[in-house]
């Protein structure tokens, strides 16, 4: 943020550092231009108001990971304000009002050797890895707005998409690009005052979270109702074990010693600046998310773009629920780089789903993305359609499995499948599913 | 045969130019003199053998980062830390051929105004070996003053160099705020730390200015100077307005010899053709220095806390990292960056910020108005730099406060951000007392020639009279 190190996540420790983020006597910090334009343009994202003027401020605690002893943020004047991020919901939007963003700087990462689990609660010493310091962090604070574990998840999902597609950041949660603290506190159905809130630390993939909150949720009613009094704590979770009961830490009265750092001239970005930024903003997901919805529905139009997969949706021609549903299952299982899918071909095999054997559609997905990829070669491996042939196959299964055929006809209805199954490994795979299906309905009725 | 004691750092670069000194042979005739006259006055903390350069050689205070050769701050927590880059106004000297003589000593962190505060021990007047020769920046001074050293750099804070230049008969100035950069100097309080020349001439420090000035990329707080700085010429002060500041002239504690000499320099200003009128700076001299002392320590605080035994200097105790802190820490300051980071610790605390640090910063803005307004009338505003002449060594080592009197007089105009020049302008009880030339922002090139013509007129000897 405040030097010219490399961002590198994964390089050997200690090989990313210069004066400035190791804190030696007399480095001066120099606000990088790039993470100032971007946390404007992620303002803009969040419906942000970005004011005239910011300030870095410093902060002030003692940890080897925070080497000047402070780390420069920002507080009473941060670039981004009073925002509001709609989250489009199955039943309506939410919108999540958006306290503040500020920028500051990342601290270095500490290694815990010797004790459990890498946590530094006995552990025999630790090693400090100055790489990440000074690395720009932008702390994004919500208002107590979201009522749910769910709504935090998809708030948090769409957050995240959002982030990546403003290109500001890759955002993985592995890397520690993307990390965020929870807090919890419940009410009384109707009630609209806010309780004692608790932290939780460490969070780090949206399902965790979602779990965490429920957890604490559970927790805090339980409190509750026997009468007793939730303590404002902090509970650090261990990423590396979910079912792990959380430490406790009392919140202490930490006084930061907050005051303008002295090194920096106030940010002010000039009118020209934020507005052009504001022109660079693409659609953003939550938009698309709305556009979608009509035509597939929420949950795959949610999925489809959190996952940053709707934008090969969009390219794919042909039945829209279909095509999504292909994108968001088969084509998501393979993992193909969405990007250098031919779509156009892609769409003809997935019109002609009902046509092909099931191995050769399955082989056309796989084969999407290779170049020279053409719909044609699969579309010409006919299918027996031919209800001649496939009589016989059916017959000669549905004798040799009496008993399914009577628990069929009985109203297992789901054993369907099983004898679709059956032809298919019979044909090896051959079989049009179609008439395969339509076949098997008509002499199972009988 | 070499007068370090006479030879002016423009006359040491005619000979170098002409050719008739090499630049080793000058470094070799400093050395000498440092081998002669330091053991008794301990300006240096280190000399270097071999020059890097082929200049006319310079010493530099040691808190002034310089690669790979050892930059303490005169404190023991910076023991053995020799840094991996120089500070910028290092590389600009080298750039422009200087190399380094050595290192000089100063109080702990630049914190004090007479030397005394270094873990290394206090430097020495040249003038008088049993006084202080001021602070913080006593060891360029006194370098300088004792032919140890062409010229110098020293920081100034609340009056470290101006202070130290007028106790030790030299000339030094403290640049605007955000004119020199502060990349590589170790901090003390960021937003009143400035660097800035001490030479035995006005003519030297502008030359010297003239290198280390200007907008440094890698300080977001320098600006690009808007006129480049000449070599003063001036012999007379035609049509220059001098305003006399009462307060900063009428001051308890001001001493008779001073006060004399510098009504002698006023009425001198007035027959070289200047205009001299009165004015008043009531709020700035009354609510300066305290407010100073909220400010500077309390960003003293926050800039010591990287001294924590982790990454250089000293390190005491293992396992523990609290205990490693407090040891290290405990060990490796001396009293007053104690005191100093306990003060301001307290007053950059929750509930009290308002009333001590934010408080401070809104006086500040009214120092600022103050000298203004003063600016308004007068081109330059004078009195003496240093309420006192040197005064014996640990003669105020046990009363902080009487310590911080010495700064009384540069404080106001630090505070408003604005350049100061110290000249020698007689002496009082046979030691020099200084002259302090404050002038508008970025008025450096009118306080260069307005302190050099008073030199002229004035006619000071510049080498200590034991010395001669």
């Amino acid at each position: 943020m405040f030097c010219r190190c490399e961002v590198a996540y994964f390089d050997p420790p200690n090989t990313h550092t210069c004066p400035v983020c190791l804190a030696f006597p007399g480095a001066l910090p120099v606000p990088n231009r790039q993470a100032v334009e971007w946390t404007i343009l992620l303002g803009h994202a969040l419906g942000c108001q970005i004011p005239d003027r910011a300030i870095f401020h410093r902060k002030n605690y003692f940890y080897p990971d925070n080497p000047k002893g402070y780390q420069i943020s920002q507080y009473d004047q941060p670039l981004c304000v009073n925002g509001s991020f709609e989250v489009p919901s199955a039943d309506g939007d939410r919108v999540i009002g958006i306290e503040r963003a500020h920028l500051e700087e990342d601290a270095a990462k500490t290694i815990h050797v010797g004790g459990a689990e890498g946590r530094i609660h006995g552990a025999e010493h630790s090693l400090v890895d100055f790489n990440r310091s000074g690395t720009p962090l932008v702390e994004i604070v919500t208002r107590p707005d979201i009522r749910s574990p769910e709504e935090a998840k998809a708030f948090l999902q769409l957050l995240r998409q959002t982030i990546v597609e403003l290109g500001i950041s890759d955002a993985e949660m592995e890397k520690g690009s993307l990390r965020f603290d929870v807090n919890v506190s419940v009410r009384p159905e109707g009630s609209d005052e806010l309780r004692t809130r608790t932290e939780l630390k460490n969070m780090n993939s949206f399902n965790f979270a979602a779990k965490g909150i429920e957890r604490e949720m559970r927790r805090q009613i339980e409190i509750y109702e026997s009468g007793g009094q939730v303590d404002q704590e902090t509970l650090h979770f261990d990423p590396n074990n979910e079912s792990a009961p959380p430490l406790r830490s009392k919140e202490e009265a930490q006084d930061y010693r907050y005051f303008p750092e002295p090194d920096l001239v106030p940010l002010e970005p000039a009118a020209e600046l934020v507005e052009r930024l504001r022109g660079d903003l693409p659609e953003l997901p939550s938009a698309r998310v709305r556009r979608l919805e009509s035509e597939v529905g929420f949950v795959l139009a949610e999925g489809l773009v959190t996952s940053g997969r709707d934008e090969l949706y969009s390219r794919i021609p042909g039945e829209r629920a279909g095509v999504a549903n292909v994108v968001m299952n088969e084509l998501a299982a393979i993992g193909l780089d969405p990007s250098a899918v031919n779509a156009e071909e892609l769409g003809k095999v997935i019109a002609a789903r009902g046509e092909i054997p099931r191995g050769a559609f399955a082989e056309a997905l796989a084969e999407s993305a290779s170049p020279g990829f053409s719909a044609d070669r699969y579309l010409a491996e006919a299918a027996i359609a031919d209800v001649g042939e496939l009589d016989p196959v059916i017959d000669r299964i549905l004798s040799a499995n009496e008993s399914q055929v009577e628990a069929y006809r009985g109203g297992k209805e789901g054993l369907l499948g099983f004898f679709v199954g059956q032809v298919m490994k019979e044909t090896g795979g051959k079989a049009n599913p179609k008439i395969v299906n339509e076949r098997l309905r008509e002499k199972l009725r009988g | 045969m070499i007068d370090t004691l006479r030879l002016t750092a423009e006359e040491a670069t005619g000979l170098v130019e002409r050719g008739e000194v090499s630049g080793a042979e000058l470094h070799r005739a400093y050395l000498d003199a440092i081998a002669e006259r330091d053991p008794e006055l301990h300006a240096y903390l280190c000399t270097v053998d071999e020059p890097d350069g082929e200049g006319v050689p310079i010493a530099l205070k040691d808190v002034i980062s310089t690669r790979g050769v050892e930059t303490t701050a005169a404190s023991k927590i910076l023991a053995g830390y020799k840094p991996v880059y120089d500070a910028t106004v290092a590389a600009r000297c080298k750039a422009a051929g200087l190399p380094l003589l050595g290192k000089t000593n100063l109080d702990e962190f630049a914190m004090g105004s007479s030397t005394e505060n270094s873990a290394y021990g206090p430097t020495h007047n040249p003038w008088d070996p049993n006084r202080v020769p001021g602070g913080s920046s006593g060891g360029s001074t006194a370098a300088v003053a004792a032919g140890l050293a062409p010229w110098a750099l020293g920081s100034d804070t609340g009056g470290s160099i101006k202070q130290p230049a007028s106790l030790c008969g030299v000339v030094g100035l403290r640049p605007t705020y955000g004119t020199v950069s502060r990349y590589g100097i170790v901090a003390f309080a960021s937003s009143l730390d400035q660097v800035g020349p001490i030479a035995k001439t006005v003519r030297d420090c502008a030359l010297l200015h003239r290198i280390i000035a200007g907008r440094d990329p890698l300080d977001s707080t320098t600006v690009e100077l808007p006129e480049p700085i000449e070599l003063p010429q001036a012999e007379d002060l035609k049509g220059l307005r001098v305003g006399v500041p009462k307060e900063l002239n009428e001051a308890d504690g001001i001493e008779p010899g001073v006060s004399e000499a510098v009504n002698r320099t006023i009425e001198l200003a007035r027959e070289l053709g200047a205009e001299v009128g009165e004015c008043s700076l009531p709020r700035s001299v009354e609510f300066g220095l305290p407010c100073y002392y909220l400010i500077a320590p309390s960003e003293a605080s926050s800039n010591l806390a990287r001294y924590d035994g982790v990454r250089y200097g000293l390190r005491v105790g293992n396992g523990d990292i609290r205990a490693m802190y407090e040891r290290t820490r405990d060990a490796g300051f001396g009293d007053e960056p104690k005191r100093r980071i306990m003060l301001g610790t307290y007053a950059l605390s929750a509930g009290y910020y308002d009333a001590y640090y934010g408080q401070a910063q809104k006086v500040r803005t009214v120092i600022r108005d103050e000298h203004d307004a003063a600016f308004e009338q007068f081109d330059v505003l004078v009195s003496p730099t240093s309420p006192t002449v040197a005064f014996e060594l640990g003669a105020r080592t046990a009363n902080p406060l009487a310590m911080y009197a010495a700064d009384l007089l540069t404080i106001p105009s630090n505070m408003a951000g604005l350049p100061g020049l110290s000249i020698p302008c007689g002496l009082s009880e046979g030691l020099p007392v200084g002259f302090q030339l404050i002038g508008r922002q970025f008025s450096e090139n009118l306080l260069f020639s307005t302190g050099h013509a008073l030199e002229r007129a004035l006619g000071f000897d510049f080498v200590p009279e034991r010395l001669r």
